[in-house]
């Protein structure tokens, strides 16, 4: 069964078309990933499906819920990660997170989720003396207090370090091992690849291309062959790699030459990403 | 009923928390009544000034509790994301503010307590009569100015604004009100303006009680003006207030 599913889904603030009608589907289970560059639609999508924003045209359908209409069953059932949220700056860890497991029927114990993202020694610290990636870690725990079924990740790691991303990216990682079905949003390549196992590039409220990281590569670039002729840089690009290569070989073979710095590519996801969210408007 | 209790005891801890918010919204009516009580002598209106300013500065808390508090605290919390982030969660609405209202009832009427305590002690006020007419009257006068709380954060934008916005409302309002002392000697049109706001009713209601010993329905029309106010604050919460940050 999918847990979300969004058809033809339409967003416009004013005269500004957010949303030009996205489709995708998320199965139960699955980690999916909304990657864009900023602007493109990802919060304006996610607080759609959270219940937060009226959608203008389409079908959205999570856990069975209209988000537009659903009340306290479908929030009992949901987790959220704002973009942006400070949590109380007065209360310690493990008050905010006995606060917000008052809330559900079958929260998860406190101390676990403290262990989970990583506050278990500073449970009793206040809010406000915690750094930026530690309140944002909290804010994954209040979203998690409640055990839901789903969890919605809007930029879960912009403005985390290295370290501090590798972190978070672990505490993600668990989620799918708890059988949580998780929609994040990201503007990092790399996180989408590291976590979702499929990824939806939107660009100016469209989605562009859809699909599991390693797919996405597939077919949708041309193959690149580089060498260097008397000193000079030459890029071939093919879909027949194969064939240019064995030509290209066969004549230096015959001619006696070295094809120096000899290199075949395939386009990186982050190559493909560029090139779709670079393109020229048409 | 247990996720309301649950809620309230959160809100109580909160606002303790925050030291500073809990000195200005409850300490200070205390500290202005000593001050004030040590200036005045004698009697007004025939009662003791001292009691009389007592009426005033529970009128003064009051408004300080349940409106500047309730309007300085959501509009932080809606600044801040927190009450968004509340959105998202099973906790009703509905619990939520009645939460809050609560929360500032429990406050304002420990400092009552304290008021009539500090009157006690230091100028030595007669206790009231009639504590169960009084209670009402609290809980009445929480009730009006939780009202124009929610209204006035519904029209504040940002949170540095609103403690400024706050007491630019507050203050002068206690003044014609006659919170700071008796408003006979104010010019006409000031009077006038003190004539339709809530706080002056509240105070001749509580004056009433407690210094006239009469029945709390004794000032029928008070009561209207200050049910005029809160269905007021009502509509324009219900029109204007908002869940997410206004400032993006
Ligand atoms: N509340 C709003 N009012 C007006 N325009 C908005 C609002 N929210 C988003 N937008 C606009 O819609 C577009 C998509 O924004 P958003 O969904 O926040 O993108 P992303 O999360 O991918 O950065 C942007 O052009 C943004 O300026
Ligand atoms: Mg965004």
């Amino acid at each position: 069964m999918s847990a979300i599913r969004v058809e033809d889904l339409r967003k416009r603030y004013g005269d500004d078309e957010a949303l030009r009608g996205i489709s995708f589907e998320i199965e139960e289970g699955e980690v999916f990933g909304l990657l864009g560059p900023n602007g493109a639609g990802k919060t304006t999508t996610v607080e759609i499906l959270e219940g937060y924003r009226k959608r203008d045209g389409g079908n959205v359908e999570v856990l069975g819920f209209d988000p537009q209409r659903a009340q306290r069953e479908f929030r009992e059932r949901i987790g959220v990660v704002l973009q942006s949220a400070e949590p109380w700056p007065n209360l310690t860890p493990h008050e905010t997170l006995s606060l917000f497991a008052g809330y559900y029927p079958r929260p998860r114990d406190v101390g676990e989720v403290l262990d989970l993202v990583g506050l278990a020694d500073k449970r009793n610290v206040r809010v406000k003396t915690l750094s930026g990636g530690q309140k944002r870690r909290l804010d994954l725990g209040v979203a998690l207090v409640g055990d839901p079924q789903l969890v919605f990740l809007d930029e879960p790691t912009t403005g985390f370090d290295p370290a501090a991303r590798r972190a978070a990216w672990g505490m993600i990682r668990s989620l799918r091992s708890l059988g949580k079905t998780v929609l994040l949003t990201t503007h990092y390549l790399d996180e989408a690849q590291q976590l979702a196992d499929r990824v939806a590039v939107l660009r100016e409220g469209q989605i562009v291309i859809m699909g599991a990281p390693s797919a996405l590569t597939g077919g949708s670039l041309d193959a690149e062959i580089r060498f260097r002729r008397n000193g000079e840089q030459v890029v071939l690009r093919t879909d027949e790699p194969t064939r240019v290569l064995h030509e290209l070989t066969a004549e230096a073979l015959a001619a006696g030459e070295e094809l120096e710095g000899l290199e075949v590519r395939r386009p990186t996801l982050e190559d493909v990403y560029l090139s779709l969210v670079q393109e020229e408007e048409p | 009923m247990r996720i309301f209790l649950h809620q309230l005891r959160f809100e109580q801890l909160l606002f303790w928390r925050s030291r500073e918010a809990a000195f200005f919204i409850f300490g200070f009516p205390l500290l202005l009544f000593v001050l004030l009580g040590s200036v005045y002598n004698g009697k007004i209106d025939g009662y003791p000034a001292s009691s009389v300013l007592l009426v005033g500065m529970i009128g003064y808390g009051a408004a300080n509790t349940a409106f500047a508090g309730t309007a300085i605290i959501l509009v932080n919390r809606r600044e801040y994301g927190i009450l968004k982030r509340i959105r998202s969660t099973p906790l009703p609405a509905w619990v939520y503010l009645a939460c809050t209202l609560v929360s500032s009832l429990l406050v304002f009427t420990l400092e009552t307590v304290l008021l009539f305590a500090v009157g006690r002690i230091f100028f030595s006020a007669q206790l009231p009569g009639h504590v169960a007419s009084l209670a009402v009257a609290v809980l009445i006068g929480t009730t009006v100015f939780a009202a124009i709380g929610l209204a006035v954060t519904a029209l504040i934008r940002s949170a540095e604004g609103s403690s400024a916005v706050v007491n630019f409302i507050l203050l002068p309002m206690a003044f014609l009100s006659g919170s700071f002392g008796p408003t006979r000697r104010y010019p006409t049109f000031l009077r006038a303006i003190g004539d339709v706001l809530p706080l002056k009713y509240f105070i001749e209601v509580v004056k009433g009680i407690y210094l006239g010993g009469h029945a709390l329905w004794s000032r029928p029309g008070a009561l209207g003006v200050m049910a005029a106010w809160t269905a007021g604050g009502i509509v324009v919460a219900r029109l204007r207030f908002g869940w997410e940050p206004r400032e993006r």
